[in-house]
């Protein structure tokens, strides 16, 4: 299969709905179910070695009308807590055990006690990651909290998570990320070799796949990639923030890239590449993974790191992906988000980064005037 | 007085606009106004201060060492109630806020921005941040943002939230170590050693003022309340979650108690006639306060329970701070015993209590805009209200700091007919009884 080919069938995959994600994975693995994940980050490992299959729960996009959410949530509450509602409340979530939430702001909070009080035959998971990375007690309190998810997922499949899998999976895990990081790694040395709508399109697939398939499918992209003819334009190299929990619509990202910028780095999907670094696989697999989200996360608009503020990871990424400016692609009422954008944008200020704000939300069917915006900034930019 | 209008006779003569002066409001007011002018005092001096959010504090630990307090929640909601807020937000929008970002922060920061800190203003820079996330998520951006703009330390204290039915041994030793983190900060910001046994003074403090709360909100089970738990109960929530631990709220609540059991030994409510109770959910309309409250009272609707009340702790149920296990109990006090750190269905749950015990009429939710923290998915409490147990059930739209969210002609039509149809359903029933 040659890279386009890929490519098309990771956007299939993502046009589905989860159920129907879940039902095409049951056609090489009879019977699988499986467990649905709320950004940003999980430990995915847990899910699959309880060998369910941890599906992204990205909202809908146009794919589903929200009838029954808009109900329960107001206006000026993000999209994607309105679709997650009504896949639960549509009783579109067939063949899910149920789904983790964790605490990366208020809506999520409500959202996990919502889904969990309209779907009582579902597990539904709230996770409570840790804000203090640097206390003595943090990493304790951070394997209790992995471990606490792991007994009531055993205990609601009915079977044990052995220790012994979790390795296994920790480790297919790694792989699964180091491939994605390589990835990343060769847009930022190649541009225009990928474009940022198929990297997307590729990362978010890996929320609906096995990691047993979908490891070999990014050693495949990879080296095809580096066979791909790379086209570098005249154009501004951006990175992307701001798009670490729902996503934006992949013609947002295909408009950014048309209306004059090259996307070198960016947040989408962040969750599931969280960790900088493989997480170490010998010993308590819990405790390596506690330990990683300590230490080895990636920086994150919903997770405080005393010891690196968040301004200077986003520096830093500019900086080691070579670009000149910052979009923030903010969901519309994305608190996390919109509050960061304000140290974001000082610290870029002081840098002399430019920066352009472009928000979305889930109903969003025409970019034309994003698309205004972008090839203005890019213009300003190129012809400074 | 007004003249009298049972809720059978089926025409809505509005109770007339209350002047409420009692003894509890103006020593509320006394107590408050001398702590704002300690920390007027301090932005000149050397006493040191430190931020701290409401929701589930440990206001006792900064006082064991006589680190002055800042609550930049009651500051905006103070520019909001004195209709001040909305320059002061625009402010923090012209940096880069977003029109959907909570306008408590907004002001704050754009008070902050124009020099209301400080030297010239009327808050001191603070010391320390001492950042208690307990529940709200925003508090960890807001002051992430004020340790920028001051250059201050910033300590993290994350409260894990309840999901399971008590807290783990794990979430205890996390909390408890992090307490003893900020324990050092003092000591160093202060150069004292801490003192056990004057926070077990001090806790012996809060739970006075604890039971005295705990005591003024059992009386609203009376008939007729004698205050409204919503409206009135900004006089106590002050004293309780910023003065907690100091004998001057100790005695305040006494007051309150000895005030609103004469009240209730004599029959008298708030009001001149109760002819609704009402359990309300979510913060009031600030800088509309006084309107919001009159939109109500003009139909004799009591809050006899709110759960904002209780953003602080959910004393009602029982909790004490313990002077026997002073850091022990603040610790559960922070993790367990506020409405901030526990689930919608938790609050679901609560609010049932409150209808039932407290024996009201309806809820009233009063969804805000800027605290998603209350509102996202209160839908669906009205839902469960309404569909599933029967409750009447009114939602209206606006927001505790920013003006421009409050519509006082909507407000206005769907209170009255909310209440009409309250009233119509009495008629009924009244006449299926007879
Ligand atoms: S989009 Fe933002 S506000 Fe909505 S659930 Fe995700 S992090 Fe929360
Ligand atoms: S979101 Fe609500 S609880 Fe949080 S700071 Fe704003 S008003 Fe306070």
């Amino acid at each position: 299969m040659s890279f386009d080919e890929i490519v098309q069938q990771c956007r299939d995959l993502n046009e589905l709905l989860p159920a129907q994600a879940l039902e095409q994975a049951r056609q090489s693995r009879p019977g699988l179910e499986g467990f649905a994940v709320f950004p940003v980050y999980a430990p995915v490992e847990i899910i699959h070695a309880a060998g369910l299959l941890p599906v992204g729960l990205f909202g809908v996009g146009g794919k589903l009308e929200i009838v029954h959410a808009d109900a329960r949530f107001q206006s000026f509450i993000c999209s994607i807590a309105k679709s997650a509602l009504e896949l639960f409340l549509r009783d579109e979530m067939s063949g899910f055990r149920g789904a983790v939430f964790s605490s990366i702001c208020d809506v999520a909070r409500n959202l996990a006690s919502l889904v969990k009080r309209n779907a009582p035959q579902m597990f539904i998971e709230y996770l409570h990651l840790p804000q203090n990375m640097l206390n003595e007690r943090s990493h304790e309190y951070t394997r209790a909290e992995l471990d606490r998810f792991r007994a009531n997922l055993a205990r609601h499949v009915g079977r044990p998570i052995p220790d012994e899998s979790l390795a296994t999976s920790l480790k297919l895990y790694n792989r699964v990320r180091r491939r994605l990081r390589e990835l990343y790694a060769f847009r930022r040395e190649h541009p225009g070799s990928i474009t940022a709508a198929e990297l997307c399109t590729v990362v978010q697939a890996g929320s609906r796949m096995m990691p047993e398939d979908y490891a070999p499918l990014l050693e495949r992209l990879l080296k095809l990639a580096s066979q791909r003819p790379a086209h570098p334009r005249d154009s501004v190299d951006v990175v992307i923030e701001g798009a670490f929990c729902e996503q934006p619509p992949v013609l947002l990202i295909e408009t950014i890239e048309a209306a004059g910028c090259q996307v070198r780095d960016d947040d989408l999907l962040i969750g599931w590449r969280w960790f900088r670094e493989d997480v170490p696989v010998n010993g308590d697999a819990l405790s390596s993974l506690a330990t990683a989200y300590l230490t080895r996360s990636e920086y994150s608009s919903v997770r405080h790191d005393g010891a690196s503020p968040r301004t200077d990871g986003l520096l830093q990424r500019v900086r080691s992906a070579g670009a000149q400016a910052v979009i923030f692609t903010p969901a519309k009422f994305c608190e996390p988000a919109l509050f960061d954008y304000v140290p974001f944008i000082a610290k870029l200020d002081k840098h002399g980064i430019p920066h352009l704000k472009l928000e979305f939300e889930e109903k969003m069917w025409t970019f034309e005037a994003s698309r205004t915006e972008i090839e203005t900034f890019a213009e300003s930019m190129l012809f400074e | 007085m007004t003249t009298s209008t049972t809720a059978t006779s089926g025409k809505h003569v509005p109770l007339p606009v209350r002047e409420y002066r009692a003894g509890v409001h103006d020593q509320s007011r006394d107590i408050m106004t001398a702590w704002m002018g300690q920390l007027k005092d301090a932005t000149r001096g050397s006493t040191p201060s430190a931020y701290l959010m409401i929701s589930g504090n440990c206001v006792e630990i900064l006082r064991c060492f006589d680190i002055l307090p800042v609550f930049p929640e009651i500051n905006a909601l103070q520019l909001a109630i004195r209709k001040k807020s909305l320059p002061y937000i625009l402010k923090a929008e012209e940096i880069g806020y977003a029109s959907d970002n909570c306008a408590y922060v907004k002001a704050d920061v754009g008070f902050t921005l124009s020099g209301g800190v400080g030297p010239e203003g009327n808050i001191p820079v603070p010391s320390l941040i001492v950042c208690n996330f307990v529940g709200c998520n925003v508090y960890i951006k807001w002051f992430e943002h004020c340790a920028a703009m001051f250059n201050a330390p910033l300590v993290m204290l994350d409260i894990p939230f309840i999901r399971e039915d008590r807290p783990s041994p794990e979430d205890v030793r996390y909390v408890m170590a992090q307490l003893d983190e900020l324990i050092r900060r003092c000591e160093a910001l202060t150069g004292r050693k801490f003192d056990i046994d004057r926070l077990r003074e001090i806790c012996r403090y809060s739970a006075r003022a604890e039971a005295g709360w705990s005591r003024c909100k059992e009386l609203c089970k009376h008939r007729p309340a004698p205050f409204d738990a919503y409206f009135d109960s900004i006089n106590m929530m002050g004293p309780i979650n910023a003065l907690r631990g100091t004998k001057e709220a100790a005695d305040f609540f006494d007051t309150a108690v000895a005030e609103y059991e004469q009240m209730v030994a004599e029959g008298r409510g708030v009001l001149p006639e109760e002819r609704f109770r009402i359990v309300t959910e979510g913060p009031p309309p600030y800088p509309y306060y006084r309107n919001f409250r009159n939109l109500f009272e003009t139909w004799g609707a009591v809050a006899v329970q709110s759960t904002y009340s209780t953003v602080g702790g959910t004393w009602e149920f029982g909790f004490r701070h313990d002077p026997d296990r002073p850091l022990e109990s603040i610790a559960e006090q922070m993790l367990v015993h506020n409405l901030c750190n526990r689930t919608m269905t938790d609050r679901y749950a609560q609010i049932r209590r409150y209808v039932d015990e407290w024996h009201a009429d309806a809820l009233v939710i009063h969804s805000i805009k800027s605290c998603r923290l209350f509102s996202a998915g209160q839908g669906d409490m009205r839902e469960y209200f309404t569909r599933e147990l029967g409750v009447p059930t009114l939602m209206l739209e606006s927001d505790l700091e920013d003006p421009r969210y409050y519509a006082e002609a909507q407000m206005k039509n769907r209170i009255d007919a909310f209440f009409e149809s309250l009233q119509y359903k009495r008629i009924r029933e009244c006449a299926a009884r007879t």
